[in-house]
């Protein structure tokens, strides 16, 4: 009897045809899978073949030290060379001081860097949630902090600022058992009257007891990277509040709100941020008192804080009409109040929603504070490499403060979008 | 009712804001220190170095004013300008003058409502080419690109020379020097046009100055002068003659070096009422008697601030052409103290 041949065991699998494994399948797949993609990618390897050609060695013969632009070129042509040209990074390593700090008084830059760490140290409970909550009073108490090592003068001032809020939130928690919104106005009544009656008295009285005062630095004197971060992190810090309220204005039932979150937000996004910034620096002074001074630098903060803000409130209203309705009708009927529902429920997701469009903003108010030239403040962008242009030594000098300020801007910029892709897995709740 | 308390609100500040400028004397001397709107940056003329300490020929001027007015050359708070917000600095008040190598024109004065007090340079608008290029003059530049700086007198200028000469030529926008500098050096123009101080400079940063030529053509008149506000004669004067009074010590020989022996001589009555040791003519100014005799001595006479600054032996290299004294073949000329 003749059986039927039967195979008990699996074949081993065959390698792949050549054509179909490894490198050679990953070029074919990705870089020459058709004639149009194939020629793209020959032309866009000559491209970029061609530009290291050109560029190579340019940074290959940088020069580091030297005291000015003839200097760095002797040096290149020594070298390298009658014909070679190179990047002369001496600029950068020459005027470091005047990139990072502008002019600010040079036996002082330990104020700034100072400031500069403890605002890390602030941004810290802000940015992630497993350090200890307490931390956030630091956080809250920074911006006076920060204030007072930057332009220095007596601390009691911001001590006296401070008060402000203590007793605004004093006059609130006494009179929120009688209503709500008459807490609300008292609250307010009572920060204004503490600052415009006694924030001075009792600011000279504790500067009189012990002085803690720091040699008073004018705006004029910040520049250079130091201005493009107070300005940037003020922007960003202060614009998310004030998106958040002005987007919930915008969707409130109650028409003076709405009405005014409406005016405010498609003003201020209706005219460029040139203009804010020359209303704040040239229009202001002919309405003001002569002889008023309001610090340069803190209207502009203002003007881009408004600016970041009215953009900031359209990018969570997107996430907010993104909420569907049946978690508000869940608010609702949890017995929940407005606050307590937005708090707890609306917020949370309206803004998980809206990250990538708020740090999207948050990048591109960074950029935009080199704009603060129009003003006749130093950006590192513009400002302060004009200013090391118009010197004798460096006249002349163009690609190497570009590269550097671009590449110091690339940093930050690229280190926002990373948080934020962190923050999104982080966060992430749904079960794609 | 309400809206007739904002606009009179309006009009109070309005009326604050224009007599707030009519005393900028005494707003310097109450403030203490000059606010002189001057370039970002620009070689020779005004720049920052590393530790922030400006320096420059139109710097020196705001220096003189303020070594004039507040006897102390130091007293100065330098507000970098760019071309367009320069006059708007001055006309808000932002500034107290600018020295910021700013042309008088006719419009500038009329229109803009400011007083451009007297030149203190002459200069006028050139054309730079490649020597491989060979132009030799620019009449020959017929079809010509041209790198031209936007929002200045050097473009309308531009215009009408090509005009005059029934010429074409295609302009090319920059925004600043640098930037045309970088365009002329990779091909993008042919030639390059802006005042022959700035040519020189320019071309002195080159890494082969010698391959580019300056053409001999002048076509304008660019008179470089400090600028105050409209309507407040008696600063006006004060920066006048402040820059006067530097003129007229280069044309008597008074310079910061010798000044304490010029001004003991009482033989010379011109040199006398210059520094002050007869007659007052500070006090018609509303200033000392020594005002003239702090801001030679704190900058040194005009030559001096051109030699030190922008002069022959500096990397700007600029003769001093019609810069020099009127009775040596130039145009400054100071205005007889009497």
């Amino acid at each position: 009897m003749t059986q039927a041949y039967f195979r008990t065991d699996m074949l081993p699998p065959r390698v792949p045809p050549r054509g179909q494994r490894g490198a050679l399948k990953w070029l074919r797949e990705n870089l020459f899978a058709s004639v149009t993609n194939s020629a793209i990618t020959v032309i866009g390897l000559a491209i970029v073949v061609w530009l290291v050609v050109q560029a190579f060695p340019w940074f290959a013969h940088s020069v580091w030290n030297a005291k000015s632009l003839a200097e760095c070129r002797d040096i290149v042509h020594q070298t390298w060379g009658p014909d070679a040209s190179g990047a002369c990074w001496a600029v950068i390593h020459e005027r470091w001081n005047q990139y990072l700090y502008g002019f600010y008084p040079m036996d002082a830059y330990w104020r700034p860097n100072l400031a500069f760490l403890l605002m890390l140290a602030a941004l810290a409970p802000l940015l992630f949630t497993h350090l200890p909550r307490q931390l956030l009073w630091y956080s809250a108490a920074y911006p006076a902090l920060g204030y007072w090592l930057v332009w220095g003068g007596t601390a009691w001032a911001m001590v006296a600022i401070l008060g402000g809020f203590v007793a605004g939130w004093l006059a609130f928690t006494l009179v929120k058992r009688i209503s709500a919104g008459l807490a609300v106005a008292v609250a307010v009544l009572a920060a204004m009257g503490w600052w415009l009656f006694l924030a001075a008295p009792v600011t000279g009285a504790l500067a009189a007891v012990a002085p803690l005062t720091l040699d008073f630095v004018p705006s004029d004197r910040l520049g250079g990277f130091l201005l493009s971060i107070i300005v940037g992190i003020c922007g960003i810090v202060f614009s998310l509040p004030l998106g958040i309220l002005l987007s919930l204005g915008r969707r409130s039932d109650m028409p003076l709100i709405r009405t005014f979150s409406v005016f405010f937000i498609e003003i201020i996004r209706g005219v460029p941020l040139i203009t804010l910034l020359f209303t704040a620096s040239f229009l202001l002074s002919y309405f003001l008192p002569p002889g008023t001074t309001f610090d340069l630098v803190l209207r502009v903060i203002i003007m881009v804080t408004i600016f970041s803000g009215a953009y900031m409130a359209e990018t969570i209203r997107g996430g907010l009409a993104a909420i569907p309705r049946g978690q508000y009708e869940a608010a609702d009927a949890l017995g929940l109040t407005y606050w307590q529902a937005q708090r707890l429920i609306i917020m949370p997701q309206a803004l998980k929603i809206s990250i990538p469009g708020i740090v999207s903003s948050f990048i591109a108010l960074f950029k935009d504070t080199t704009l603060v030239i129009f003003v006749a403040l130093l950006d590192p962008l513009k400002g302060i490499t004009d200013a090391v242009r118009g010197s004798a030594e460096w006249n002349g000098v163009y690609w190497e403060p570009y590269i550097f300020s671009g590449a110091i801007f690339f940093i930050f910029c690229f280190g926002m979008s990373r948080y934020s892709m962190y923050l999104e897995r982080k966060l992430k709740t749904d079960h794609r | 009712m309400k809206k007739k308390l904002i606009w009179a609100a309006v009009a109070a500040a309005g009326l604050v804001a224009t007599t707030a400028h009519a005393g900028t004397l005494e707003d310097v001397k109450a403030r203490g220190v000059l606010n002189c709107g001057v370039n970002v940056g620009l070689a020779g003329f005004g720049a920052p170095d590393a530790n922030g300490n400006w320096s420059g020929f139109d710097v020196s001027f705001c220096r003189a004013v303020a070594a004039a007015v507040l006897g102390d050359p130091t007293k100065v708070k330098f507000v970098p300008t760019t071309g367009e917000t320069r006059f708007t600095s001055l006309a808000s008040g932002e500034v107290d003058m600018l020295a910021r190598n700013s042309t008088w024109t006719f419009k500038r004065e009329n229109d803009l409502k400011l007083t451009f007090v007297a030149p203190n340079y002459y200069d006028g608008q050139g054309f730079m080419v490649p020597k491989a290029l060979g132009v030799s003059s620019a009449k020959e530049l017929e079809g010509a690109t041209i790198c031209v700086q936007t929002g200045t007198t050097t473009e309308l200028n531009l215009a009408d020379y090509f005009k005059q000469h029934n010429m074409k030529y295609t302009p090319v926008s920059i925004k600043t020097d640098a930037e045309g500098k970088q365009q002329f050096l990779a091909g993008a123009c042919d030639a390059y046009t802006t005042d022959a101080s700035g040519l020189a400079a320019l071309r002195a940063t080159f890494e082969k100055p010698a391959d580019y030529v300056i053409l001999p053509e002048i076509i304008s008149k660019e008179p470089l002068a400090p600028v105050v506000r409209k309507g407040d004669d008696q600063w006006a004067s004060i920066v006048r003659w402040t820059v006067f009074a530097l003129i007229e010590a280069e044309e008597l020989g008074v310079t910061s070096k010798n000044i304490d022996e010029m001004s003991k001589m009482t033989d010379h009555p011109e040199l006398a009422r210059l520094l002050g040791s007869q007659d007052d003519l500070g006090g018609e100014l509303g200033l000392d008697k020594e005002w003239a005799k702090r801001a030679i001595a704190a900058v040194g006479n005009y030559g001096e601030i051109f030699e030190a600054t922008i002069g022959a032996n500096t990397p700007i290299g600029l003769a001093r052409g019609l810069n020099a004294q009127w009775n040596k073949g130039g145009l400054m000329y100071a205005m007889p103290f009497h």
